[in-house]
């Protein structure tokens, strides 16, 4: 956007978001809405303690192993879902009814599977980035050039050389587009998580400032924790765009 | 006696092959001989099978019933015996001119070096030495074709498979590479065959044109132009042999043209 002849860098709103909520927060109109550079000052004094460090990296273990499971998972089975006729049609009614479910109705049910610990938090993060992958991965490879495939045949490719060598890349750019999705998800999975199942990480430093009513510090963590996903975001989007410069000529 | 030497003659027979796609008839009771070392192109009317032929010779689909023989085997699949050059080029686009030249022998397993080396050579042979780094969306039509090709020559089947290979390449690109193709055919000893739907083009690149109809498929000729196959390259348009074959094929395929 231009200003007065001036080129905006993207999200300088947000300039103007901030000064409101730094007046409304000023104007102490209620306890919920602490000034923002209130909230930055407790940022800065709560992130060298050992409690908001534990609370990371908590959540951050769990997001890794959640989401890398979802991938690993994901990928291969939405190609293949994409390469094969049988298996997209037993599955993908199921893909479908998860992508939509409410999730969280499912985490006590996990609960009493996996138990109160680690392991129920990371099922909940996968389960929350999973299903997009997989279908975003299933489009991709279901788009794919034909005459790749044949070409690949005709030069003797073996099933496993096709998969890695053409279809999964083939389908790139979709499968970023899914990974950054279930990112975005999975940040939702693992607070969920970790606010139900067991109170860690962050799901605990929320639980912990809301019930003491610490609003500067309970928007201080969320602001963290906003910035992390939108940062995880941006760079797949960033991927994402790097590798659909040569999916926008697929067609060639 | 007469017969073992036709079949070492022929690299690729076909006999009595049909197929079908559902109550749909592609091709009914097709017999067609591929002389070794020679063009041959399928030549006819969109919908007539042409390309439906050239995908079971490759072994990419089966036949319904009938038998493939390249060099006197039956053909169950792709093999190493053929390669295929494809209408849209079919080239991979996150993947360098040299990796894509390179990728038939990849998937044969070929080490990278000796792969590498053998594509290099290839793309130089079709012009392209100086673009081993670039991307296919950085060439032209001509060039991307260029491409399919050195990567069906650097695998050294025996058989080159060519479905309407200059179709998406312009008027100056396309008889540049039938000149080319004249070469190729007369310097490698390769069989072609070669699916296109130009009149022009069958006549002025093939040893023998098939002339295929529709409705069902089956082959209604097979044209074998001798006069002018040996002249110089720019006189066989101007050739009479070269027009009269020309204007017969047209006279013939003209009642299937609606």
């Amino acid at each position: 956007m231009k200003l007065f002849g001036y080129e905006l860098p993207q999200m300088s709103s947000l300039i103007l978001w901030g000064l409101l909520w730094e007046i409304v927060g000023r104007l102490q109109i209620t306890f919920f809405i602490p000034a923002l550079s209130d909230i930055f000052v407790t940022l800065l004094e709560i992130s060298t303690t050992k409690v908001f460090l534990t609370a990371l990296s908590d959540t951050g273990y769990a997001f890794l192993l959640g989401t890398v499971s979802a991938i690993v998972i994901g990928i291969p089975l939405g190609i293949l879902m994409g390469k094969n006729r049988l298996v997209d049609e037993l599955l993908l009614p199921w893909v479908n009814m998860f992508l939509s479910a409410p999730l969280t109705a499912l985490v006590p049910v996990l609960m009493v599977l996996f138990g109160f610990g680690l392991q129920a938090i990371v099922i909940t993060t996968a389960l929350f980035a999973i299903w997009i992958i997989v279908l975003n991965a299933r489009a991709g490879v279901m788009q794919i050039n034909r005459s790749l495939v044949e070409m690949a045949h005709s030069f003797g490719a073996t099933p496993k050389d096709a998969f890695f060598k053409i279809y999964f890349w083939a389908a790139l750019p979709e499968i970023l587009g899914g990974v950054r999705i279930g990112f975005i998800r999975a940040v939702k999975g693992v607070i969920i998580g970790q606010l139900l199942i067991s109170i860690v990480g962050f799901g605990a430093l929320f639980e912990l400032y809301s019930s003491n009513f610490l609003m500067k510090h309970f928007w201080a963590v969320l602001i963290v924790l906003f910035s992390l996903a939108f940062i995880l975001a941006e760079i797949l989007a960033y991927l994402e765009k790097r590798v659909s410069y040569y999916a926008s000529r697929r067609a060639a | 006696m007469s017969e073992t030497k036709q079949i070492s003659e022929n690299a690729v027979e076909v006999r009595n092959v049909f197929k079908n796609y559902g109550d749909v008839e592609a091709l009914r009771d097709l017999t067609l001989q591929f002389p070794k070392g020679q063009l041959t192109s399928l030549l006819g009317p969109s919908g007539c099978g042409k390309t439906t032929l050239l995908k079971i010779i490759a072994g990419l689909i089966p036949a319904t019933s009938g038998e493939v023989l390249v060099n006197g085997k039956p053909v169950t699949g792709p093999g190493p015996d053929r390669a295929f050059v494809f209408q849209d080029f079919a080239l991979l686009p996150w993947a360098t001119v040299l990796r894509n030249v390179a990728f038939g022998l990849e998937l044969r397993g070929v080490p990278k070096p000796q792969r590498e080396e053998i594509a290099v050579k290839y793309i130089k042979d079709v012009g392209l030495s100086g673009f081993e780094q670039s991307y296919p969306h950085e060439l032209s039509g001509g060039m991307r074709q260029r491409v399919g090709l050195a990567r069906a020559l650097s695998v050294d089947a025996q058989v080159l498979l060519m479905d309407e290979p200059f179709s998406a390449v312009d008027e100056q690109t396309r008889r540049k590479f039938q000149e080319d193709l004249l070469s190729l055919v007369q310097n490698e000893n390769k069989t072609f065959l070669f699916v296109t739907h130009s009149i022009e083009e069958a006549v002025y690149v093939s040893d023998q044109i098939a002339i295929l109809l529709p409705r069902p498929s089956r082959v209604s000729e097979i044209i074998r132009p001798t006069g002018f196959r040996n002249k110089d390259k720019d006189s066989i348009r101007r050739d009479a042999e070269y027009l009269d074959i020309v204007d017969k094929i047209w006279a013939s395929l003209r009642t299937y043209v609606e």
